[in-house]
């Protein structure tokens, strides 16, 4: 276990949050997903979440996304209280700060990929031109300049997530959430998709992962392992041997 | 306010792109919208083309002429207190004419005599029965609206001379000289020949309405001379200004109370009409049909909209997905509303304008098959169905617009 200092100099802090809880209320019963996380997370830095199925992953991951409002404890947000803010406030980081990679690529159908990639140059009210030229530009760094006018379902799953993945670049956010990006993607496809990532961060991306596999978690520069809504360990770790593919 | 330009531009190209991609079902959605705006817009026009038929009907009686008569132009419920009035003789008009020009200030012109009785009039194997036969003086032109097609009206001496001329209707024309010109032909009414002198210029029937079409005008000496029997008298009076009706009634009111040499504690026993009046009798009539008329095809578009409202919300539901990735990526809760009400906006504007066509195609066809029927397809008729295709669209897309914009990202997000 090294310190983070010794991967890379520190970053300010971005995410700062503390003793945060999730209840779910089911009726009679209420899921407690969070149970108390305390979590700081600092600029350029490469995290994965871990844990069992059920563990509060994806809760943690919706609430840092400012997607999800927590039941109680403290958010900041570039140094912002998150609870404060209004749902306009709320919509404009996630269009500008944050940017999702999902699952399950949740892409528009009917969309090409430029389209898809033009999204959140749309929410942040960016003219015509500059968009495509923007869209073109992400599209292009995730080794899909020849796909701009393909619709999701003429691409094949790898090219869908690196869609989504332009897409979420493509407002140059401060992270990068990604919620088991590989999860639909066999492994080969997945170390493409891990690599971009991986170029990602060496750029200066901040990205925050979510996965089951260790394999995938390897990547990433520090791993936090969630369990009954409680992190159970928080450690810095030097990457695995990480082949440095080239996209294409 | 630039930024919402922005919004509602880029709303409407997902719109368009949204209609695109579900051809068939925008279009039968959008068909419910179309027959209601087409049953709308007919209506519209049907009641236009009324109101137009009522108002050229009324023409004939001028709006600057006054009306002197036993009976008023309206329903009366105290029938008995007009029985046993006194009749309207054509005299009175002489009369009134020699009290005008002795008043300088007068408001009023000329005062013309009218007798009038149905007749037949024949012309060789030709007959027309029950025609409208006017007795009255030379004057009478002016206060008309109608003009000769053929020929004139007769003049003072012929109207003082008693000659046995007649000035005929349109239709009465058509009726008896199917191939030939009327003018000096003799028409036999009531067993006396009558040169016909003049022809009127058609006017149009409308529902049944009075018209100049069919009836007859002759000098009232010879009318007198040959059907004295229990003819109608009148005595119309012509305005100088019709901007000051209601002075030159009250004048007329003295003219007459004197001719009938009534003290000042009795009542008028004649009546004083306008066209106005008479207009005011069957505003009830027309409102009460115009209103039935529009609510009732109200309702089909009312159906319409329902299939709008019905629609966007399944829209919603099945993009509950797609609303939930526009709002992980930045969409605010205005925009998703401003989307969804663009796309039920949409379609029944697209609805809107493709009934629009369809009811401006029936228009001309209807038109050409009645050609009394005036059917007039308006500006104003085209901006406001386009209008109310707008705010079916809003007011159809609003509730479902409202929940698309309320969803939980999160629960929109996991929605399967
Ligand atoms: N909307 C919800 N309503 C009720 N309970 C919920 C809701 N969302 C999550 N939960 C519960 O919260 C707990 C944590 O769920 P979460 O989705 O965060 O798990 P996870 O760690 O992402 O699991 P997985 O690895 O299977 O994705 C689970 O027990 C789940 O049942
Ligand atoms: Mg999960």
């Amino acid at each position: 276990m090294q310190t983070l200092d010794s991967i890379r100099p520190p970053g300010s802090i971005v995410i700062d949050i503390e003793n945060l809880t999730k209840d779910y209320v089911m009726g009679e019963e209420i899921v407690r997903a969070l149970r108390g996380v305390s979590l700081q997370i600092r600029r350029n830095e490469y995290l994965a979440i871990m844990g069992p199925s059920g563990s509060g992953k994806s809760t943690l991951m919706n609430m840092l996304g400012c997607l999800d409002t927590p039941t109680s404890g403290r958010y900041e947000f570039n140094g912002k209280h998150v609870a404060k803010m209004n749902d306009d406030e709320l919509a404009a980081i996630r269009n500008r700060e944050i940017g999702f990679v999902f699952q399950t690529f949740n892409l528009l159908p009917r969309s090409d990929s430029l389209r898809n990639v033009e999204l959140p140059l749309i929410y942040a009210g960016l003219d015509p031109e500059t968009r495509e030229e923007r869209a073109t530009q992400a599209l292009r760094d995730v080794g899909l300049g020849d796909r701009l006018h393909h619709k999701p379902n003429e691409l094949s799953g790898g090219q869908r997530q690196r869609v989504a993945i332009a897409r979420a670049l493509v407002n140059q956010p401060s992270i990068i959430l990604a919620d088991e990006p590989t999860g639909n993607l066999d492994s080969k496809t997945g170390a493409e998709i891990m690599s971009i990532l991986e170029t990602l961060y060496e750029h200066g991306h901040t990205i925050i992962l979510v996965t089951h596999e260790s394999d995938i978690a390897r990547h990433a520069r520090r791993t936090v392992h969630l369990r009954d809504g409680l992190i159970e360990s928080d450690e810095f770790v030097q990457p695995g041997e990480v082949p440095s593919l080239a996209y294409t | 306010m630039k930024r919402l330009i922005y919004e509602l531009g880029e709303s409407w190209k997902i719109a368009a792109a949204q209609m695109r991609a579900s051809k068939t079902r925008s279009i039968l959605t959008a068909l419910g919208v179309i027959i209601g705006i087409v049953a709308v817009t007919l209506m519209g026009t049907a009641i236009n083309g009324i109101q137009t038929g009522f108002d050229k009907s009324m023409s004939v009686l001028g709006d600057d002429v006054l009306y002197v008569t036993q009976w008023p132009w309206k329903r009366v419920d105290d029938w008995w207190n007009y029985r046993d009035r006194k009749k309207i003789k054509t005299e009175y008009a002489e009369t009134i004419n020699r009290m005008i020009e002795k008043a300088p200030n007068s408001n009023l012109v000329v005062a013309v005599p009218t007798s009038s009785l149905m007749r037949s009039i024949k012309y060789g194997g030709n007959e027309v029965e029950n025609v409208f036969t006017l007795g009255t003086t030379s004057d009478f032109i002016i206060t008309s609206t109608v003009d000769c097609k053929e020929g004139r009206f007769f003049n003072e001496i012929e109207s003082r001379g008693a000659a046995n001329v007649v000035v005929i209707g349109y239709d009465v024309a058509d009726a008896l000289f199917p191939s030939e010109s009327p003018i000096n032909k003799s028409v036999l009414i009531n067993g006396q020949l009558f040169k016909v002198i003049g022809v009127n210029t058609r006017q149009g029937t409308f529902l049944g309405l009075f018209s100049w079409d069919s009836m007859v005008a002759m000098p009232l000496t010879a009318f007198n001379k040959y059907f004295s029997t229990k003819s109608e008298s009148d005595v119309r009076v012509k305005l100088k200004d019709k901007t000051k009706l209601a002075d030159a009634k009250d004048e007329l009111t003295g003219l007459m109370r004197r001719v009938r040499g009534l003290p000042p504690e009795k009542k008028d026993d004649f009546t004083i009409n306008e066209q106005q009046a008479f207009k005011s009798t069957l505003d009830p009539v027309k409102n009460t049909i115009a209103f039935a008329g529009l609510f009732i095809t109200g309702l089909s578009l009312f159906v319409g909209a329902i299939g709008i409202m019905n629609i966007t919300f399944v829209s919603v539901k099945e993009r509950t997905k797609e609303i939930g990735t526009r709002k992980a990526l930045g969409a605010r809760r205005r925009t998703i509303l401003l989307q969804f009400l663009i796309e039920s906006t949409a379609l029944c504007l697209v609805g809107g304008f493709i009934g629009l066509s369809f009811a401006f195609l029936m228009c001309s066809g209807l038109g050409k098959a009645f050609p009394d029927f005036p059917i007039h397809f308006s500006v104003g008729l085209v901006l406001m169905s386009m209008i109310v295709s707008v705010m079916t669209g809003l007011i159809s897309g609003f509730a479902p617009a409202w929940t698309a914009s309320r969803l939980d990202p999160v629960t929109a997000l996991r929605y399967e």
